[in-house]
């Protein structure tokens, strides 16, 4: 087996807040390999936006302590020093946030914010050099009459438009791993697929890893090979993106696809939901954290609350989940669920 | 942008002919009778009428007023005869206790509280966009701590205070600076300075603490901003991301505050110039207002008007300037 792109171990994040301990983030797992793309699916406050957030160092440095490993070609991301993690922002990783609004600096041209990406890894680049790459760029992702638009300001553009700039400016140095950080939630839906689209289309040019967070289900099964699952801070299961949509195996992933609604969906009215809220991570449950909203305990109770399940492959699938009920019936319930 | 400004000028004096024409009818209505101002207590009737004649005090309110406006643009002349004597344009009137033109007077004041203001704004600026921006960078730790004492104390002691405070300290207990008398910078260059230190210092404590909060809230609001969060995961330098993106936000509301403040000094800071004995336009309008000096009050106000207004439109173009989003509009 090669060695992959990135190979993140045990990755533990918490966040000391006045109120106590926020753990964030709990023995997560996963790899991904070059040209792949991985969506990370989670509530709010499932620890996804941490995860990515940990790749780069970026969470506030005095209150986030985290431990694991997050090794990117063979380097661990969390203990090289800060000149040599300034190297990897945005040369090797770089980041795609939610927000196109407030990801721009308002006061600087969206062409010097791209320049300024390109200059601080190639510092001896000549400016004609940088523009005409910067030019290039913007074509490159689609935005329309781009030597015009090259000095114009953040809010001169459509919010469609500022995340091309942003992922423009990811983009500039040709990094080896693009976090998106739900890239297109704060977008209107025509605007999301052409989002999708433009990301997909610069992966298949530049073969880069993807790694694509997401509540947005949608979102993954038209662009990810694989799916982590996020709950409570921990992986509930890792699967190939064909699998968790044919048999998903997991209590909280029935209850995501049983919440996502089709134009063919038999059920008229209500669309349904998962019952309860997300857990507090200051205080999570005993036990297994989405116990207190799951439905399928039967026979299980008691480990259920009290030990907390480890992510384990399941038989007869290639996928791998955190529950404590037996394989079969995982299997089982999760061909009916993806059928309803 | 040049329909903007024109507009906004035009709009400036407007507002300054309603200030004008409030201050001069304000004062006209005071029960004190100029004209019997002008000589002492044992004053004749014959000279006070003869008075009253001489400065225009016997004509009809609005008169006096039309007669003050003309006299901004093509002087005065005030009696007849030997008795004759004018005020050159621009004319703001006539000092009948200290028997001078106000313009001349306010000429001879006003370099003194420039002075004053202009020392006060870049030792308020660089104090308090320091400390401030020192309290954001070690937010929680005692460097903040002590930054944010010290704006609490500044915002809470009153001018006098402070300025007694620093002149018994330096002039009498540690008898490091001589007592403020004041001199021209041109004439005594070192006298000046060791003057106008206290009272800048006084200005500069006073405001500096405000704008350390200002500074401090705004960086650490910026620091939150997802274009922050972006220059870092851009790879950029800690220095580079601390200019160009966390203090150049936090400076546009800083820079448009700091514009109406040093407005406001430039018509009189009164007490500090009281305090240090500074000849300024502050300390003459109290004299002023002692001595029911009225075309003197009149005089200052319009001055400190003038540039309050004309602040306004400055920081408004400025404003446009430092944030491209509003100089689209």
């Amino acid at each position: 087996m090669t060695t992959p792109l990135l190979s993140v171990e045990n990755l533990n994040v918490s966040f000391a807040t006045p109120d106590g301990v926020v753990r964030a983030v709990t023995d997560v797992s996963f790899r991904i390999n070059t040209g792949e793309t991985l969506g990370i699916v989670g509530e709010s406050g499932s620890g996804k936006s941490v995860t990515a957030s940990s790749l780069l160092r970026l969470n506030n440095s005095v209150t986030a302590s985290t431990s694991g490993k997050v090794l990117f070609d063979g380097t661990d991301v969390l203990t090289v020093d800060e000149d040599e993690m300034r190297r990897i922002r945005g040369q090797d990783i770089a980041m795609v946030f939610q927000d196109p609004l407030s990801a721009l600096n308002p006061f600087y041209t969206v062409g010097e914010q791209i320049s300024e990406a390109y200059l601080v890894h190639h510092p001896k680049a000549s400016k004609s050099d940088v523009r005409t790459r910067v030019l290039e760029m913007l074509e490159k992702v689609g935005i329309p009459n781009p030597s015009k638009r090259i000095d114009e300001y953040p809010h001169e553009f459509s919010g469609g438009m500022r995340q091309r700039i942003v992922i423009a400016i990811a983009l500039i140095n040709s990094p080896r791993l693009l976090i998106a950080d739900e890239p297109t939630t704060a977008l209107d839906v025509t605007v999301q697929a052409q989002i999708l689209d433009l990301m997909k289309d610069l992966q298949q040019e530049t073969g880069m890893a993807i790694i694509l967070i997401t509540h947005d289900l949608g979102v993954v099964a038209e662009v990810a090979d694989s799916a982590l699952v996020m709950y409570g801070g921990r992986v509930v299961e890792r699967a190939d993106v064909m699998s968790i949509f044919s048999v998903p195996t997991h209590p909280y992933s029935w209850g995501l696809l049983g919440a996502v609604g089709s134009l063919d969906t038999s059920t008229r009215g209500h669309l349904a939901t998962i019952p309860g809220t997300p857990p507090s991570l200051i205080s999570l449950p005993n036990g297994c954290a989405f116990r207190p909203r799951c439905s399928h305990q039967e026979g299980v109770e008691s480990k259920c609350a009290n030990n907390v399940p480890v992510l384990r492959p399941i038989e007869g699938t290639s996928s791998e989940s955190a529950c404590h009920l037996a394989d079969h019936q995982l299997v089982s319930i999760g061909q009916r669920s993806s059928r309803s | 942008m040049l329909l903007f400004i024109t507009r906004r000028l035009l709009f400036a004096l407007m507002l300054l002919l309603a200030v004008s024409l409030f201050t001069y009818l304000l004062f006209s209505i005071l029960p004190a009778d100029p004209a019997a101002l002008t000589c002492g207590k044992n004053c004749k009737p014959e000279i006070i009428a003869a008075n009253r004649v001489r400065l225009g005090y016997d004509k009809p309110i609005l008169e006096q007023y039309w007669n003050f406006l003309k006299g901004i643009f093509v002087g005065r002349d005030y009696g007849t005869g030997a008795a004759a004597f004018s005020c050159p344009a621009p004319s703001l009137g006539y000092s009948f206790s200290q028997h001078e033109c106000v313009t001349t007077l306010i000429a001879r004041t006003f370099p003194v509280t420039a002075y004053l203001s202009i020392g006060a704004l870049i030792m308020w600026m660089s104090l308090g966009v320091g400390l401030g921006s020192i309290a954001a960078l070690k937010k929680g730790k005692w460097q903040d701590k002590a930054a944010t004492t010290f704006s609490a104390i500044g915002v809470s002691l009153p001018t006098f205070y402070i300025g007694l405070l620093v002149l018994f300290s330096f002039c009498i207990w540690l008898r490091i600076l001589p007592f403020p008398k004041y001199e021209s910078p041109f004439v005594n260059p070192g006298a000046f300075f060791t003057t106008m230190i206290l009272p800048w210092s006084t200005l500069a404590v006073l405001s500096a603490a405000s704008y350390t909060r200002l500074t401090r809230n705004g960086m650490l609001e910026a620091m939150n901003e997802d274009f922050v969060r972006l220059g870092i995961a851009k790879g950029l330098q800690r220095r580079t991301i601390l200019r160009k993106y966390v203090l150049r936000s936090a400076l546009v509301p800083i820079v448009t505050i700091a514009g109406l403040d040093f407005a406001a000094l430039l018509g009189g800071a009164i007490i500090t110039e009281s305090v240090f004995s500074l000849p300024g336009m502050g300390r003459m309008s109290i004299r002023a207002v002692v001595e029911s000096d009225l075309p003197v009050l009149v005089g200052t106000t319009m001055v400190a008007a003038v540039f309050i207004v004309l602040a306004n439109v400055i920081v408004d173009i400025l404003y446009g300037v430092l944030d491209p989003r509003v100089r689209a509009k």
